[in-house]
């Protein structure tokens, strides 16, 4: 094997042996490996295919920035799709398998593409599938591509915990720079969080022999112990994957595998960034075959995993950091080559396995290829945050430049590379300095992209671009970076460009002749890392999803047998009892209609208006004229937009002088409510005007019917409920059970009607009371699909029902205040707009069918002319159980004016007759609304 | 220029591509153009396309801030549709859904118009109501729809939750089948190359600093590569229209907004329609790559930074897991936000300025991508002719004077 | 996820509050004859400033209108007044 386990002191507890299979074969690895080191230490190396020429790939890397060995694993009969092998924890019994490749990752039938790479080149796609046409050559393209496949089942109990949190500083970041400064500011009394993506904290420590005079492990373990005795929180395998507003750092904490990471929403006063750098990739010919592996990576797998790579290595390196990697490697036994990558083109030899390394004339053999181009700092989060980044000469890299508010970088992330200057800027940054630049031992020699150079280099891995690729979209014109990303897919893999970014600018910068940091980088796009979506979703879901409001009445509704149902946000009885629906719901309105209906209207909104200014107040918010109404009298209303359309509907109330109550519908309280203090607050005094919603505070219970008066009767109020005593429109104060209740006589169902308020906590009492004393006179509870009847019945309208988005109230039959109102009301000029004075007007009127025919579908249009042209729209329509015939209503252009004309009336194709009549089907006389 | 084809695809790859000249030209500009056009947008681009292709105006130059397709258009979900409810709506978008379906071979560019049709679910027996005046509408039209019940949503879509415990429960839906996606980028670098190959000068990296004004008639534009006069200029800037708008001295009724977007990690086939879901406001497709291409509403805070905001991700993406909870444990790969103008009625404005030599190409909200086709098409016939084509005249901005607004959420209940 | 200050209540997360307008809109005198352009611009027109902005905002869990002042482009909140405040 030509990667495998040394017994070198890692991170692996070797006394818990784990099992696990790839592509159907069964390994064994450790508590502690990566599914990446497990494989590699059981000599496997071929783990994965790429997107489009299905090349075997073997790991890039050790942790996140791998963008090749990707695998979907089956975990207790569930299947998560594209886990990187690398970042994933190795857990008993699991079974992976490579994505992308057919029957395995070593023998993919669609190997052969590869053999067509010359026709698959960058872009390729958009030159052809133009004939016929691209649904012929789609279906087979989107066969072809995507990685993972998902389990379509649902993964019970997988739900994400969401946090908010917040800290004085959070150090992003658990190495060397992170735990030192973590701890600086831990002593210093500031609260501390450190969150660190790997499970175990360290960072690059795990590499070096010693630590300031302490084996690595020890000098990590005296830092967590100095920053929690401080007081200091540490998240290990917990990813910042974003920066958003107002400093706000989404964290994402990983559980055991196949557990969704639980969300920090984390607001910190201050951030420090200790985030580090990435080894990038060589790019050369052959650069993409298994065994060619970041140098870092390889020093990882061997420091955490205990796993040598390789055996006979050629370590590829333009910089000083290969001189502490080949140590090491040599350490552990491999026979290292250093080979210095500016004396020729180089080219890797060999297919599924590394043969050796040639270049120019020479050939060395090797099996694995070791490539360090030098570091790449992370400086994703600081590009979230805002951060400027600025070109490092010296370094070859974009360091953070002007750091946004609140945020230092320290470490490599600073391009801090030497461990000392690391510790020394980090512990000033946890006491709250910002470090400069510091001076660094670090040398390299710029080693970039050579375009026109010989064989297929890769650029991006998983993406298959290779510098030929940047070379025609250069040719091409697609010079701008965003241009060559999006044309190529360049960065655009599963690791975001962590391995392929920076090649890839240098590669077009190369190609101009133009300086690297001209070109400039594409934006930094969070997540970090890829997290699940129901990290997002958590206990968002289900019955939580925008929770219903439950009435106080729901024990009487449910003991009564209510269909209980969504209403307008509220849980609400649709009907009472047992069958079919239909044939109920009929029988609720012949017994309102004949006895009457008990009607729990308490989440029709009830927000009260008081003070010295009310009365100008609710003049203005309301369409009608309300500065006339008398106390204790009633009066049916509109308020509209500033536009002039119908916001919503409904009855205002006078109690006193100054006091009004407004009554809206139940789906529109919140909007109404907030309409009302905008308009309080912006435009008028606010002092003398008061608004309360007090829809949550009172239980409203109608009983509407010709029985209303003798059943109220019944509860022997303190009230003279005499037509003449109590009008149509009135309102009478009075108690129930000693608690102040309130009688409003108003109708909703065009029958003598009384809604009963009184304070929740009476509602149950009041109810049983009503219902007690109806049933002696044969009424009975009705749902809102009667009442839905009753009204339509009426011709009264529902708004947002019979209303739409254009509808003004002079299209609904009240068009008097439009023309005579003399005071200013919202909407006032918008009432007479060109559009509000057209005569084609879609207008609200009811709808008649020949007799004996069923009701008309409501959706349905009116239509004139051929082609059939829309003239308006069937908004509600039922079967009446009272009138034995259909009633519907609609809103048509300039209906009200074509009373008795014959429409046509049309369906998914199919047309009928109907009738345009007045809105108004039941007791147009009012006789028994007045009654 | 080398045309595209299988058949030169086949030729260029035995000669490593070699043959392959520019997609566009990047020429210095000229002092003076017949017209110009602000803004390298798909709607920008559209606009010049079509003023060299249909009126022979060839005299052109497209003037962009950044790189072209930069904006919106790079930023966009790929959503195209005409499911609208007015008459005036759909004349407009489901001209751009014809001028869609042969625009790759229009355009010798593979544009990618995947008509895999679009579903928009209705969870109640209301939104069953309007989903039926809805069809009825589409039908009446002359646009595609059909009235879909649960079982055939399930068989579109059967990733979408008809569990019982779902808090919205799906009763049907809307269809139109021939709506889809397209490849966004492509839009924008088609026309590019086709307007370019008409002689149409595209110059990217050249900001508009101010308006030249004569007489008070807008005649040319100062930019940082120098002055431009034109003869007539059209901005189609969206998300920086008021900007635009401010150095000519009027108002726009236009609002900035940031719109995100996301991507998912690529996955094998496992949807292929789009799907909306308006209770959670989110909707979704699956791209050619594999990539589900994630939207939703607006982030509530006007806005002209390019960035999403936290409560709007967990709010689309919460609600793309009740949607489709299968998706659970699937990875977000990348979010972004592109900055767009929303008018009072959420219609575009396209017409006259207000400014003599003016014209404005604004206001597409959210849907301004799948409209580019009909807003360069039409936008180029008011830059050509000075006077409004009988699709585009209803979107003029007098319509906020006269009333005459064309407000499809207040109709439909169908979010732009 | 932005903060926001509420005069009254304090710096609060931004999905509490509702963006009620710019700042400086004056409803026209209705009850005299307005010109239908003028009434158009009061119902319509947006300066929509990029960069410094100042809004009317509510915060709808305690219902205060209040002016805020921010950067449109970069989301930094410069400082937030009463209404009644920003008035005198």
């Amino acid at each position: 094997m030509t990667s495998h386990r040394t017994t070198r002191v890692a991170l692996i507890d070797r006394s818990k042996p784990l099992r696990f299979s790839f592509d159907g074969k069964e390994y064994q690895g450790y508590e502690g490996d990566t599914l990446a080191s497990a494989l590699l230490a059981n000599g496997v190396r071929v783990m994965g295919r790429s997107f489009k020429y299905h090349r075997p790939r073997g790991p890039w890397g050790a942790w996140v920035d791998d963008p090749n060995a990707i695998m979907t694993v089956t975990l207790n009969g569930h299947s998560f799709p594209n886990c990187p092998a690398t970042s994933t924890p190795l857990v008993e019994g699991m079974q992976a398998r490579s994505v992308n490749a057919w029957p395995s990752a070593a023998f993919d039938i669609k190997s052969g593409l590869d053999l067509f790479h010359r026709w698959l080149s960058a872009g390729f796609y958009y030159k052809t599938f133009m004939w016929p046409n691209w649904h012929l050559f789609e279906p087979i393209i989107r066969k072809m591509a995507g990685l993972g496949d998902i389990s379509r089942d649902v993964l019970e109990g997988y739900s994400a915990d969401q946090v908010f949190d917040h800290c004085e500083l959070l150090v992003i970041g658990g190495g060397a720079a992170g735990l030192a400064a973590a701890r600086a500011a831990a002593e210093a009394g500031k609260g501390v969080v450190l969150v660190e993506d790997h499970p175990v904290l360290g960072g690059g420590l795990h590499q070096m022999a010693e630590v300031e005079g302490l084996a690595p492990a020890d000098w990590i373990a005296e830092q967590v112990n100095a920053i929690t005795s401080a007081g200091g929180r540490i998240l290990t395998a917990t990813t910042a994957f974003g920066v958003y507003d107002h400093g706000l750092v989404g964290l994402a904490e990983n559980g055991p595998f196949g557990t969704a990471p639980r969300l920090h929403r984390m607001r910190a006063d201050r951030i420090v960034l200790a985030t580090g750098a990435l080894d990038r990739p060589i790019t050369f010919a052959g650069n993409d075959r298994p065994g060619v592996m970041a140098m870092d990576g390889a020093c990882e797998y061997l420091a955490r995993y205990g796993v040598l790579v390789g055996r006979k290595i050629a370590l590829v390196s333009n910089n000083s950091l290969a001189d502490a990697a080949e140590v090491l490697l040599a350490e552990a036994g491999a026979q290292v080559l250093r080979l210095p990558p500016h004396d020729g083109p180089m080219q890797a030899l060999g297919g599924k396995r590394i043969k050796g390394i040639a270049q120019g004339a020479k050939r060395h053999d090797v099996d694995t290829i070791l490539a360090s181009g030098g570091m790449t700092p992370l400086v994703h989060l600081w590009r979230h945050a805002g951060g400027k980044l600025n070109w490092c000469e010296t370094r070859q890299a974009f360091l953070p430049g002007a750091a946004p508010d609140g945020m230092v970088a320290v470490g490599a992330v600073n391009g801090a590379f030497d461990l000392d200057v690391s510790l020394s800027e980090a512990r000033a940054a946890g006491n709250g300095k910002s470090p400069d630049l510091s001076p660094t031992s670090y040398a390299l020699t710029p080693l970039w992209p050579d375009p026109g150079s010989k064989g297929r280099q890769w650029i991006d891995f998983q993406h298959d671009v290779t510098l030929k690729d940047v070379e025609l979209a250069a040719r091409e014109n697609y010079v701008s970076v965003e241009h060559l990303k999006r044309y190529t897919t360049l960065g655009m893999a599963s690791d975001q460009g962590k391995t392929s970014n920076m090649a890839g600018l240098a590669a077009m910068a190369a190609v101009q002749g133009r300086p690297l940091p001209e070109v400039g980088t594409t934006t930094f796009r969070p997540p970090f890392v890829p997290v699940p979506l129901e990290m997002y979703h958590g206990h968002h879901g289900k019955q939580l999803w925008h929770p219903l409001k439950r009435l106080a009445l729901e024990p009487q509704h449910r003991a009564a047998g209510a269909a209980l149902g969504e209403y307008g946000g509220w849980l609400r009885p649709g009907w009472y009892g047992k069958g079919e629906a239909k044939q109920l719901i009929h029988q609720e309105v012949l017994t309102a209609r004949g006895s009457a209906g008990i009607f729990d209207a308490s989440p029709l909104g009830t927000i009260e208006v008081m003070g010295p200014d009310a009365e100008t107040f609710v003049n203005f918010i309301y369409y009608n004229t309300i500065r006339t109404l008398k106390p204790g009298h009633i009066r049916y209303g509109f308020m509209l937009t500033e536009g002039g359309i119908v916001l919503d509907d409904g009855v205002i109330t006078r109690l006193d002088q100054n006091r009004f109550v407004i009554s809206c519908s139940s789906s529109h309280v919140d909007s109404v409510r907030t309409h009302l203090e905008a308009w309080r607050q912006d435009g008028n005094n606010p002092d003398r005007i008061f608004v309360h919603d007090q829809t949550q505070h009172w239980a409203t219970v109608t009983i509407a019917g010709p029985k209303a008066r003798e059943i109220l009767a019944a509860l022997a109020l303190d009230v003279d409920l005499s037509a003449k005593a109590f009008p149509h429109m009135t309102l009478q104060e009075t108690h129930f059970e000693e608690t102040p209740m309130r009688i409003a006589r108003v109708s909703f169902t065009g029958d003598l009607s009384y809604e009963l308020s009184v304070r929740c906590a009476k509602a149950p009492a009041l109810w049983e009371a009503v219902v007690k004393a109806g049933q002696a006179l044969g009424a009975a509870p009705i749902g809102i699909e009667a009442l839905s009847i009753l009204r339509a019945e009426k011709g009264y309208i529902m708004v947002g029902k019979d209303t739409d988005g254009e509808t003004m109230p002079h299209d609904l039959g009240f068009g008097v205040p439009r023309l005579n109102k003399s005071s200013a009301f919202i909407g006032d000029r918008s009432l007479h707009c060109d559009k509000a004075n057209a005569t084609n007007r879609k207008t609200l009127v009811g709808l008649a069918v020949p007799t004996g025919a069923p009701p008309l579908t409501t959706g349905a249009h009116l239509v004139d002319g051929t082609p059939p042209r829309s003239q308006g729209y069937v908004t509600s329509s039922y079967e009446s159980p009272t009138l034995d015939r259909p009633v519907a209503l609609g809103l048509v252009e300039n209906g009200a004016a074509r009373i008795g004309e014959t429409v046509s009336v049309w369906h998914l194709g199919d047309i009928r007759e109907a009738t345009i009549c007045a809105p108004c089907a039941f007791d147009p006389e009012g006789e028994r609304l007045h009654a | 220029m080398t045309r595209y084809s299988a058949f030169n695809l086949l030729r260029e790859g035995l000669r490593d591509h070699t043959g392959w000249g520019k997609a566009w030209r990047s020429p210095a500009p000229k002092s003076s153009y017949d017209a110009v056009i602000i803004g390298a947008g798909g709607h920008g681009l559209a606009t010049a396309y079509y003023l060299a292709k249909n009126h022979g105006l060839t005299n052109v130059a497209v003037l962009e801030k950044g790189w072209l397709g930069g904006g919106n258009t790079g930023r966009n979900t790929t959503v195209i549709r005409s499911n609208y409810f007015y008459p005036e709506s759909a004349a407009l978008y489901d001209l751009s859904v014809r001028l869609y379906e042969n625009l790759s071979r229009d355009l010798n560019y593979n544009v990618m118009f995947s008509q895999r049709g679009m579903v928009v679910t209705a969870h109640s027996d209301p939104e069953m109501e309007m989903a039926a005046r809805q069809v009825n509408a589409m039908r009446l039209n002359g646009v595609d729809a059909e009235l879909l019940d649960r079982d055939q949503v399930r068989k579109l879509a059967p990733l979408l939750n008809f569990r019982p415990d779902m808090r919205a429960p799906i009763h049907g839906g809307v269809l139109q089948p021939r709506a889809g996606t397209g490849r966004h980028d492509a839009v924008a670098w088609g026309y590019a190359r086709a307007a370019d190959a008409l002689g149409v000068d595209i110059i990217q990296n050249c900001e508009v600093q101010d308006f030249i004004m004569e007489a008070g008639r807008c005649v040319g534009v100062h930019t940082s590569q120098g002055d431009i006069r034109a003869g007539v200029v059209g901005a189609a800037v969206a998300g920086h229209s008021s900007v635009i708008a401010k150095m000519a001295g009027y108002d726009l009724p236009i609002t900035s907004y940031a719109l995100q977007a996301f991507v998912s990690e690529p996955l094998k086939p496992v949807l292929d329609t789009v799907v909306l879901c308006p209770p959670f406001g989110t909707y979704v497709s699956q791209s050619d790559k594999g990539g589900l291409v994630i939207g939703g509403g607006l982030d509530r805070i006007p806005s002209y930074g390019q960035r999403g905001n936290l409560p709007v991700q967990e709010t689309v993406l919460a609600g793309l897991v009740e949607m489709m909870p299968a998706l659970a444990s699937v990875k977000l790969l990348r979010h972004w936000a592109g900055i767009v103008d929303v008018t009072p009625d959420s219609s575009p404005i396209i017409g006259p300025s207000g400014v003599d030599g003016l014209y404005l190409n604004c206001g597409w909200g959210t849907g301004g991508f799948k409209a580019i086709p009909a807003g360069g098409y039409l936008f180029a016939h008011i830059l050509a002719t000075g006077s409004h084509h009988e699709i585009s005249r209803p979107f003029d901005r007098s319509r906020f004077v006269t009333g005459h607004l064309i407000d499809e959420g207040a109709a439909s209940g169908i979010a732009h | 996820m932005q903060i926001f200050p509420c005069p009254f209540c304090g710096p609060r997360n931004e999905t509490e509050f509702h963006f009620a307008g710019e700042l400086g809109k004056v409803r026209p005198a209705t009850d005299e004859k307005i010109a239908a352009q003028d009434w158009a611009t009061y119902l319509y027109a947006q300066r929509n400033d990029k960069g410094l902005v100042r809004e009317v905002w509510i915060h709808l869990t305690c219902s205060e209108l209040f002016v805020m002042e921010r950067d449109s482009e970069t989301m930094k909140v410069l400082g937030s007044r009463s209404l009644r405040e920003d008035a005198q």
